[in-house]
Parts: structure tokens; C-alpha cells; sequence
């Protein structure tokens, strides 16, 4: 049950309605749903493998429902074609985990991409947007770099000038605080919530950095094997006794979810290989 | 004895489907390119980029084997044909050698090797590393992208590639029989002039070529699309690229000169 009513109920942009996801007989998504309203930053949290990215992907069209819809913009994403899928895609950015930067294209050129592709926009235009876009994230002198002269933080920055290049309504972040130092993990955060705010926009955030999140975000799923399993507001999920929110906050390596992989009986296992 | 028997059905119909499901995507994979082509050749600077890094960074290594293969030619030639008294054709057998199967055959290796490898693990590495997802989730679509400008690229250039091959090749024949052996530069000359027939000889080297270069940019943008997003897969995928490429051109030769030279 959600505990913030008021948060579900707004106006929302982004609606998960019974969404069961599968691939092959694995399967990934059991039923689930969720609500992202307009304007909002909206942390998707859970272990690795519990379907987090999936959800991204599902909402980006990259992959079908099996079960379930799944609306964006009041547009039911899985029944769009080809052209329908990629007018919406203009509408969205994404920020993927390790920035999949074009590496045969300078830090200019990858914020240019989608200005070059998508609009009429004269050269000069697109020289000035650009800059712009990368003042934003703070590496407008690192506009004529490869993306192999970036750090990790750098390369992240330079991703999410990439996906705010055409102002989209709809923010992904797939894990953008994976692999960053304090001081970049910080910048990136920050970023996320001032380009939301800035922007007018929506975002998504998947990661299962929650120090992180719970500073930057106004609303938290909790994602546990295929399901929500909890839901609030950061003030909410401090303060929750839910016992996975608990182990998850808290970092503590067992509880609802077990420290051992499924396995049989430990005493059964070694006697069994003395008797072998 | 059932089971037995069920799992060794299993065994060889598994790889079967396996090869009807690739087969089925290369035919849609490859639908999909030839209906993008179009927005690729509307944007021709897209392939001409390509070009460069497909065909004119080949040169050097199409270039110099070239010049080598025919100065082997004029040896081995000029040994041959001195025999029978017959060193003044030299010339003739250098270029219709090359002109009708070495250019076309050994250039097209060379370019599925160099090229067609590096297509592969181009498009690969841009599939491991998300780039291709990317361009997807701006509304891009990867197939007019990426794929097309570099199988066009690979087609335009082979051809091109196969005729500088060819055209080093004569040279390397005519600096070991003319300039080195001594053989009589007029005689070289004119005898190819008088033998070499440019529909037969270089228009059926060329039509080779082409048919090379189409059949090497489709395996090689094929694998580096369906590459498995691994270090291992893409490198299995390179791997396949230039057995399947090389095995390509050289079954495809036979067929091509089948139809072309019973005639001649």
C-alpha cells in the first residue's frame, strides 16, 4: 500500500498498470505497478537483478511487457509503432550506467548529436546550445576532449548534457551514482535534481545508492523480486519499520532478503561430501 | 532408450532451429538495412566517412600485397612461359591473372580481414558498451546509422580496392619481367593491350569485386549487430567475420567465374 496518497495521485506521466515482464521462462517482472508524476524526481531502488534497469527499458520501449500496460504521456508504449515509438523517445532522455558515450566523437560532438539529427538547426545555433548544455554539468572546457581523456564523473557529466540536449519531458538514470567518488557522486546528484527542477521535467532514478537518493529525490519504490515491495517519501521510508526497507537503508546483510544464494541444508551438503 | 534417443533428436534439432532463427533474423537484419539505405544515401556524407575508414586505411596493406603478388607472377610467369619461348607474353598472364581472379579474390580477403574485421568489432564494442541503445533512446535509429553507411562503404570500396590491387599487381609484374628479368617492355605492354578484353577481363573482375565487397560488408555488419554485448562475443563474432568472409568469396568465386569465363 502506498503511504503517501497524496504523491500517487497526482497528475502523472508515467503509469505502470500490472506490468509482468519475462525473458525467455526467466522471469523479471511479477505484476507490477507504479506511478511517476509530473515534475518529479522518483528513485526506483533494489537489489542487482531485481528488475530495476528492466523497468527503464520497458518504459523506454526497448523491450515489451508480457503482461500488464504501460502508459507514458498518456501513450500506451508497447502498442506505438516504429515512427509513434521514436517521436515519444525525442521526448526522453536517458543516461545509461556507464554513459555510452559515441567514443569516435569529441564531448561537443556527442551533446550535438541530437541537435543535428533531429532539427534544422543552424550550426551555430547548435555550437551555442551546446555550450550551454555543457556549462550546465560544468565541462564546457572540455568540449573539444575524447571521451577517452574523461574520468568516470566527467563521463557521466557529459552523458547527462547529452540527454537534457533537446530539454525532454521524461529523465532516465539507469545507476548514474555507479562507480563514482564522493565528491563526483555529490556533483551528480545535485545535477539530477537542479536539471529536473530546471528543466520542468520528470525523472526516474534507478540506483541502489540510498544515502545518495534519499537527499535528491521526492518519491521511492522499492523493488524486490519483480515486485514493489515498499514505497514513500524519503521522511516516510527513514522513519519505515517495513523489514526490507530496513535491510536495505540499513545495509544489513541478511533479512528479507537471505545472505546464501538458495541452497540445500548445510549439515545435509558436508555430510554428504564426507560420506562421498 | 527413449530418453537416449529424445536427447539425441534434441541434439540435432537444437543447433537446427539455432540456424533458422539466425537465418531468419540475418534475412530481416538485412531487409531492415536495404529499407534505412535510403535515409544513408540521402545523408552521403555518412558513407563517405566510412570510406575513409573502410577503404582508404586498406591502401597500404592492399597496395604493397598488390605489388608484391604481381612481382611473384612475373617470376613465376616469366619462369613458366620461357619454356615454351613464350616470355613475351608475359605480360598477359600478369594482368588476366590478376585482373580476373587474384584482384578481385585476394583483395577481398585482405578486406575482410582488415576492414571487414574491424567493421565487426566496431559495431560490437558500440553494442557492449550501450552505444547502440543509446542512439536508440534518442529516437536514432542504429541500422541507418551505423550499419548502413558501413555496408555501402564496404561495397563502393571494394571494387576500387580490387582494381588498385590489380593495377600495383601489373606493375610489380612489369618492374621483375621488364625492368629486372629484361623481357621487352613493348611486348609487355601490347600484348595486354591486344588481350585483355575490358568487359570480359577487367568488367568481370570488377562485377567480382562487387559481389566480394557486398558479401564481406553484409557478414561483417551482421556479426558485429547480433555480437553476443562480451569481450568473448565480440571477438568470436571477429573471428567469424573473416572465416566466414574468406570461405564466402572464395565459394563464391568458383560460382562467379563458372558463369563468367565457360564461355571465353
Amino acid at each position: 500500500m502506498p503511504l503517501s496518497t497524496t504523491f500517487v495521485s497526482a497528475d502523472p506521466l508515467v503509469v505502470i498498470d500490472n506490468v509482468t515482464f519475462a525473458y525467455d521462462t526467466r522471469t523479471i517482472l511479477k505484476g507490477i505497478s507504479l506511478t511517476i508524476p509530473k515534475g518529479k524526481v522518483v528513485a526506483i531502488m533494489g537489489g542487482s537483478g531485481c528488475g530495476k534497469t528492466t523497468l527503464l527499458r520497458l518504459i523506454g520501449g526497448q523491450v515489451k511487457p508480457s503482461k500488464g500496460q504501460l502508459q507514458v504521456a498518456g501513450k500506451v508504449v508497447h502498442e506505438l509503432d516504429s515512427d509513434g515509438l521514436y517521436a515519444l523517445r525525442r521526448k526522453m532522455g536517458m543516461l545509461f550506467q556507464f554513459g555510452a558515450l559515441f567514443t569516435d566523437m569529441s564531448v561537443f560532438d556527442n551533446v550535438a548529436f541530437q541537435m543535428r539529427e533531429h532539427t534544422d538547426l543552424p550550426e551555430s545555433m547548435i555550437h551555442d546550445l551546446v555550450l550551454m548544455k555543457l556549462h550546465a554539468v560544468g565541462l564546457r572546457g572540455a568540449a573539444k576532449l575524447m571521451p577517452s581523456e574523461l574520468s568516470g564523473g566527467m563521463a557521466r557529466r557529459v552523458a547527462l548534457a547529452r540527454a537534457i540536449a533537446l530539454d525532454p519531458m521524461l529523465m532516465m538514470y539507469d545507476e548514474p551514482f555507479a562507480g563514482l567518488d564522493p565528491i563526483s557522486l555529490g556533483v551528480v546528484g545535485q545535477l539530477i535534481r537542479k536539471l529536473n527542477d530546471a528543466l520542468g521535467a520528470t525523472s526516474i532514478l534507478v540506483t541502489h545508492d540510498v544515502v545518495e537518493s534519499l537527499q535528491i529525490v521526492d518519491y521511492i519504490y522499492f523493488v524486490s523480486e519483480g515486485a514493489i515491495v515498499a514505497e514513500g517519501t524519503p521522511d516516510e521510508i527513514r522513519a519505515s519499520a517495513e523489514p526490507f526497507v530496513r535491510q536495505f537503508v540499513g545495509g544489513l546483510p541478511d533479512g528479507p532478503v537471505p545472505f546464501q544464494y538458495p541452497a540445500k541444508s548445510y549439515a545435509e551438503e558436508l555430510m554428504g561430501l564426507q560420506n562421498a | 532408450m527413449l530418453d537416449w534417443l529424445s536427447a539425441r533428436v534434441r541434439g540435432i534439432g537444437s543447433p537446427l532451429v539455432d540456424a533458422l532463427i539466425k537465418l531468419g533474423f540475418g534475412f530481416r537484419f538485412f531487409s531492415a538495412v536495404f529499407w534505412h539505405s535510403g535515409t544513408t544515401f540521402r545523408r552521403f556524407n555518412l558513407i563517405i566517412r566510412e570510406v575513409y575508414f573502410t577503404g582508404v586505411l586498406s591502401l597500404v596493406i592492399i597496395l604493397v600485397s598488390g605489388l608484391f603478388v604481381g612481382m611473384v607472377l612475373g617470376l613465376q610467369g616469366y619462369d613458366t612461359l620461357q619454356r615454351f619461348g613464350a616470355s613475351e607474353a608475359l605480360g598477359v598472364l600478369v594482368s588476366l591473372s590478376l585482373l580476373r581472379e587474384l584482384g578481385p579474390v585476394v583483395a577481398g580477403l585482405l578486406f575482410a580481414s582488415r576492414a571487414g574485421s574491424a567493421i565487426t568489432a566496431e559495431i560490437g564494442l558500440m553494442k557492449a558498451t550501450e552505444q547502440l541503445a543509446a542512439m536508440e533512446m534518442m529516437a536514432v535509429d542504429p541500422l541507418a546509422r551505423v550499419v548502413a553507411p558501413r555496408f555501402w562503404a564496404g561495397v563502393l570500396s571494394m571494387p576500387i580496392l580490387a582494381a588498385l590491387f590489380s593495377a600495383m599487381g601489373i606493375l610489380g609484374g612489369y618492374l621483375v619481367g621488364v625492368v629486372l628479368i629484361g623481357v621487352d617492355a613493348g611486348s609487355f605492354w601490347a600484348q595486354m593491350q591486344s588481350q585483355v578484353d575490358f568487359y570480359n577481363d577487367i568488367g568481370n573482375g570488377l562485377i567480382k569485386s562487387l559481389v566480394f565487397g557486398v558479401a564481406v560488408s553484409m557478414i561483417a555488419v551482421f556479426e558485429g549487430f547480433d555480437a553476443p554485448p562480451t569481450a568473448e562475443g565480440v571477438s568470436g563474432a571477429t573471428t567469424r567475420t573473416v572465416v566466414t568472409s574468406s570461405l564466402a568469396i572464395l565459394g563464391l568465386d568458383f560460382i562467379l567465374t563458372a558463369f563468367m569465363f565457360r564461355g571465353v
